[in-house]
């Protein structure tokens, strides 16, 4: 009996070191006596199992603990303080009355500030209509038209360049150009292409002035060079995303004699799906915060000198920032609400829409 | 001649070859051809058994040949279609740089006048010559600079060590912190903006008072942190493999010895790439500088250029070949930097997209 049980153990531990280097079911024997057989007990091998392991890498690495916040103090520090402390505080001060930001006072809280921005409060006896009237229809028709527009030239594009044999490295710079440019520099240059003596009204024989002359025409202007100025970083983006597309695909699709156009919308637009979501979530959010382009068109927020009728949202939080902050941080507070909205809701589309 | 030619043939031979194929040369003798492999095409029109093939291609009235050639011909025809395309197109994203440049030399009169031209009639380097004069070029390019290099090394400082933190230590609550790093991505800026002037404020350093050192301060202070880099940072250090940092421990060396003399040299491409964006962010900023600064000489480039008013003494009408000529002067710097760091910035406004 012993002997049987002794070399059972013999070759348990040949067995053992062997285990280490193969992939072996790993098993246990043990003898019934009363009925005088071995019983094998067979477990599947675990998954993945490693034939040797570094130790020491979580000894040395959790060593580090308290160190790790030393590296990220500064971060930290800035974080709070530029951040997260001023986001709490902007949704503070939309709800304080009257507030002055120099002498940090205010007269109680309310949902006046709210009231007032989209005019249902009169504030001084006045109803405030900027922001009701200008800021929320000019961002809003700024982002549907620049957003689809921009990202389906950009589309088209990026195609055309994918299929060039030669010159592409020369396209995608020439393409990439309106990125690397200051803003306000490039809005000042389209304003005195729409010079109403300049040289789009020439080319195209009109005679409109197309910077004075109210909200509608001044719009045109504002979202050709919105969409001018976004397409090179979608292109880019894009192009990236085409080089990564397996030829394959397109093979296939040619013997089965599918047509550009088919191509383009069941194999290319499908397989790009996950930059296509990246650029229309950051550009959403880039449209929702246009500023920079309204003042190098226009010198100001309007038309005419005087008016503002080319408030944007972000302009009309900049414009009240220091003469009524609440009014800028109850607007700031709407418009988080509303790119938090847009980019919860593309995400929700995303899941159901992109392969990734 | 003959055995000139060989001698020649020889010369060339040891010359084109490198030393390690002369050696194996040596060792094997020298390799041999590949026997190319001829493609064969079977010809229908000699072969009697196929004949019935040839027949019914030729009955459509297309032969093998014939297909080739249209199909060739097609593919000429939509290449120079796409390339004439392109071409236009990017004409349309050029036209305003062109513009630009043509408008910063012309005479006054000839901006003006109702026919446009697309050359100048007389070269105006006096524009430029005037710009430098009013323009307080100087100064603005001074304050840019100094900005951009100190929030650029402070951004640097910040992004490698939350980076390293991030992606090479490990520590309690590491990915809870970095989600909520995470998170304030979403979050507009101008959600900040309010609060953090009037924390500067409330440091002191905007005010009636403010010398230039407190302006650099609010202009650079608000804007060491950058959460998107640190992502960008951090997925660069995870790739590193573990067994550099294995080694650097047996060898005795600190974590912050590591970090600086392994991870940044590795990291490079990826912190050239950081510095080349934040210093284009600087040069394009308009907004914080303008509301931070009370006066003009503390100002930076874009506001200069939107605050100037390039009117001509005598008629006191805005002269747009002034304004284009400051413009231009503007946008070369950037261009010069594209110029050199396309690689770099191009791969760094790229990057993002890759993934998703």
């Amino acid at each position: 009996m012993e002997n049987v049980q002794s070399e059972l153990r013999e070759q348990k531990s040949l067995t053992a070191t062997n285990d280490f280097f193969e992939k072996r079911p790993n098993y246990s024997d043990s003898y019934d006596q009363e009925r005088n057989v071995v019983i094998r007990l067979v477990t599947p091998p675990k998954k993945n199992a490693k034939a040797y392991k570094i130790t020491g890498i979580e000894d040395v690495a959790s060593k580090n603990n308290w160190k790790a916040w030393i590296y990220l103090a500064p971060v930290l520090i800035l974080l709070v303080v530029f951040l997260l402390y001023p986001l709490i505080n902007t949704i503070f001060i939309s709800f304080l009355k009257n507030y002055n930001y120099a002498t940090g006072t205010f007269e109680g809280v309310t949902l006046e500030n709210y009231g007032i921005i989209f005019g249902i409060t009169q504030y001084n006896g006045v109803y405030e209509t900027q922001f009701k009237d200008f800021a929320i229809p000019n961002t809003f028709v700024i982002v549907f038209v620049t957003v689809p527009l921009s990202t389906m030239i950009a589309l088209l594009i990026s195609v055309g360049l994918n299929k060039l044999p030669v010159f592409k490295k020369f396209f995608q710079t020439v393409f990439f150009l309106p990125y690397v440019t200051n803003a306000i520099a490039i809005g000042m240059v389209f304003s005195v292409m729409f010079d109403d003596k300049g040289v789009i009204n020439f080319i195209f024989g009109s005679n409109i002035d197309w910077l004075h002359s109210g909200q509608l025409i001044g719009m045109i202007p504002l979202c050709i060079y919105i969409i001018w100025h976004s397409l090179p970083f979608k292109i880019l983006i894009l192009l990236s995303g085409l080089q990564g597309i397996d030829k394959q695909y397109y093979n296939a699709a040619k013997i089965d004699g599918a047509s550009s156009g088919k191509i383009l919308w069941k194999i290319t637009v499908p397989l790009m799906s996950p930059q296509i979501m990246y650029i229309l979530v950051t550009s959403f959010i880039g449209a929702f915060k246009e500023y920079t382009s309204v003042v190098g068109l226009f010198n100001g927020p309007g038309t005419i000198t005087g008016t503002k009728d080319m408030y944007t949202m972000v302009y009309y939080i900049y414009d009240n920032l220091s003469s009524h902050t609440s009014f800028a941080a109850a607007a700031a507070v709407f418009l988080f609400i509303v790119i938090l909205a847009f980019t919860g809701l593309q995400f929700a589309v995303s899941k159901r829409r992109v392969h990734y | 001649m003959e055995k000139k030619k060989k001698q020649k043939d020889i010369k060339t031979f040891f010359k084109k070859t490198s030393k390690k194929d002369l050696k194996k040369i040596l060792k094997h003798g020298l390799p041999k051809k590949p026997k190319l492999k001829k493609k064969v095409y079977p010809n229908f029109a000699h072969e009697k058994i196929n004949s019935h093939i040839v027949l019914s291609l030729e009955e459509s009235g297309r032969t093998v040949e014939s297909i080739r050639r249209t199909e060739r011909i097609g593919n000429i025809a939509s290449t120079t279609v796409l390339y004439i395309v392109i071409t236009i197109l990017a004409l349309f994203m050029i036209f305003p740089f062109y513009w630009m440049i043509i408008t910063s030399l012309k005479f006054n009169d000839e901006i003006q006048a109702t026919t446009q031209t697309f050359y100048p009639s007389i070269i105006m380097w006096s524009n430029y010559v005037y710009v430098f004069q009013q323009f307080k070029f100087g100064t603005y390019m001074g304050n840019t600079i100094v900005v951009a290099v100190f929030s650029t090394i402070g951004t640097l400082i910040t992004t490698i060590t939350a980076g390293f933190a991030f992606g090479r230590l490990q520590f309690k609550g590491r990915e809870a912190v970095f989600m909520i790093f995470l998170m304030t991505m979403m979050i507009p800026g101008e959600m900040m903006v309010i609060s953090n002037y009037i924390t500067v404020a409330s440091f002191g350093w905007i005010g009636s008072q403010q010398t230039l050192t407190e302006a650099y301060l609010a202009m650079i202070v608000p804007f060491i942190i950058s959460v998107f880099y640190i992502y960008l940072l951090r997925q660069n250090i995870k790739q590193i493999p573990n067994e550099l940092y294995l080694s650097s421990k047996v060898d005795g060396k600190s974590d912050w010895e590591f970090l600086w003399k392994v991870v940044v040299p590795l990291v490079s491409p990826t912190l050239i790439s950081i510095t080349i964006l934040k210093f284009m962010g600087t040069w394009n900023s308009y907004v914080w500088p303008n509301l931070v600064t009370n006066n003009q000489d503390f100002r930076l480039i874009s506001n200069g250029l939107r605050g100037s008013a390039f009117t001509d003494s005598i008629t006191g009408i805005t002269s747009y070949g002034y304004q284009m000529a400051a413009t231009v002067i503007v946008t070369v710097p950037l261009f010069l930097l594209f110029v050199f760091f396309r690689k770099y910035i191009m791969r760094g406004v790229g990057r993002a997209g890759i993934k998703g």
